[in-house]
């Protein structure tokens, strides 16, 4: 099987980080239940990993690294936690449902929401951004790479913009997070969510949030913390405060061995096989009558990720051919951006994504550049 | 891009049921396989078993049997 599917999740995880989920099934206890050597491995596997995180995003305490299940679990906490009835919050036709549904569910309960469109490549104009804010703008939140077309979202200049008007910045990396250099202070992010099974490499029920110290946000849980057992609320103190319940030690420990991977190998490196991939890809598919690509490939960076359609084609039907006659894995349909498709004119047909790990192989994207060509000709 | 037929196209409420009914199909030896939801039933994505017409009876006593609830069962070009 060929996978191309990687903006979903990464498949392929490095072999560390199998052989550390493993290990750690095998002797790791409740972090921060016990003194107990198992509980306390689980402890420092956890706060190492807090630590990896906080040098990955340019963050100034490790305890401001809050973990979760998940981007989702991530967004709703910041969204939910930080906007109250009254507020006006800006966002972007890019974003997923896991920015646009917690966004609608505050708009039900008083917030106001603009949403700054994008053209029809998917392209964001900042400006619009600024042009909305008012007095009653809290928060500005937006992804740094949408997760269909692939366009990147210049969050420093965003982040420029949220400091000059004293409006928090929350920035959704589930796409950049281990590809991209990301570096909260000089971008002014005041939250950043991402979630540890895409370009972290991390197994899935990984991911969280960084905070920007002393920012101070409700939280979405309460419970057992470990700590200050007789007290009647949830600790105030990072990161405790945003994680009530046993943490995924085991899911941590295999992220842990992926931060290290990234970190060796560097994400510099990283990135740049992903985008050479994708450019061949790019560069294979672009000029094949009948196909229609979306996205800006103009610019130098993006997300290692090309979005297409064949002919009238539904979707599904394609991703079932190139799975069915090639063994190609991609995603079709809809991808959580339902306002994306909008922008593209796809919401009916849907798209089919390919999107690339460094992992993959020339031949691989030579093969599926000969699919999408194979299956084009067919059409005519 | 291969030639349409018309098929049987079984949708449901949740990605849960549509495993529930690629497992059940692959134990009793029901025919079929998942396909992404043709767009001429809806565009907003899941998965659905696709089999042929003629398989409908087996498919819908299969079903009953083994408590799998449809959201629609279609026949459709795919
Ligand atoms: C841009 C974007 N935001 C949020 C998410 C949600 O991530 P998760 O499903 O891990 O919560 C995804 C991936 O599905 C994504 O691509």
């Amino acid at each position: 099987m060929i996978y191309l599917d990687n903006a979903a999740t990464t498949m392929h995880k490095p072999q560390c980080v199998i052989d550390a989920v493993a290990g750690a099934m095998g002797s790791m206890g409740n972090a921060g239940r016990g003194a107990n050597e198992a509980s306390l491995s689980a402890s420092r596997i956890i706060y190492d990993t807090r630590e990896r995180l906080c040098r990955l995003f340019g963050g100034t305490s490790p305890k401001q690294v809050v973990f979760t299940a998940n981007s989702t679990e991530s967004l709703n906490i910041a969204i939910r936690g930080l906007l109250k009835p009254g507020d006006h919050v800006i966002t972007t036709m890019l974003e997923h449902n896991s920015v646009l549904r917690p966004l609608y569910h505050m708009e039900r309960q008083g917030v106001r929401l603009t949403i700054v469109e994008s053209d029809r490549q998917g392209r964001l104009d900042i400006s619009r951004i600024e042009e909305e804010i008012c007095g009653e703008t809290r928060m500005i939140i937006c992804t740094n790479g949408s997760n269909l077309t692939g366009n990147y979202v210049d969050v420093e200049a965003v982040g420029r913009i949220a400091k000059a008007h004293g409006v928090l910045f929350v920035v959704d990396a589930s796409q950049t997070a281990g590809v991209f250099p990301i570096d909260v202070g000089p971008m002014n992010i005041d939250v950043l969510c991402f979630t540890g099974h895409k370009g972290l490499l991390g197994p899935q029920g990984t991911g969280g949030l960084y905070v920007r110290e002393g920012l101070f946000i409700r939280p979405l849980k309460c419970g057992g913390t470990g700590v200050q057992t007789y007290n009647k609320s949830q600790p105030e103190e990072m990161p405790t405060h945003l994680e009530a319940g046993t943490l995924n030690g085991h899911g941590l420990a295999g992220l842990h061995a992926a931060l290290g991977y990234l970190l060796e190998t560097g994400i510099d490196v990283i990135r740049a096989r992903e985008q050479e991939l994708m450019q061949k890809f790019y560069d294979g598919v672009k000029d094949i009558p009948g196909v229609t690509v979306y996205g800006d490939f103009s610019g130098k960076e993006r997300c290692p990720i090309v979005t297409l359609n064949i002919g009238d084609y539904d979707s599904g039907e394609v991703s079932d051919a190139l799975l069915t006659d090639y063994g190609i894995s991609t995603r079709p349909g809809g991808h959580c951006a339902p306002l994306m498709h909008e922008a593209l004119g796809t919401v009916e047909q849907g798209a089919v994504r390919f999107s690339f790990c460094h992992y993959n192989t020339d031949e691989e994207v030579e093969t599926a550049v000969r699919a999408v060509r194979e299956l084009a000709q067919e059409d005519e | 891009m291969k030639k349409k037929e018309l098929r049987l196209v079984v949708t449901f409420h949740t990605t849960a049921d549509a495993m529930a009914m690629e497992k059940a199909c692959k134990e009793q030896d029901v025919p079929g396989r998942i396909i992404p939801v043709p767009r001429a039933i809806s565009a907003g994505c899941g998965l659905s078993w696709c089999a042929e017409l003629s398989d409908r009876e087996q498919i819908v006593a299969m079903m009953k049997r083994a408590g799998i609830e449809e959201e629609e069962i279609h026949e459709c070009m795919v």
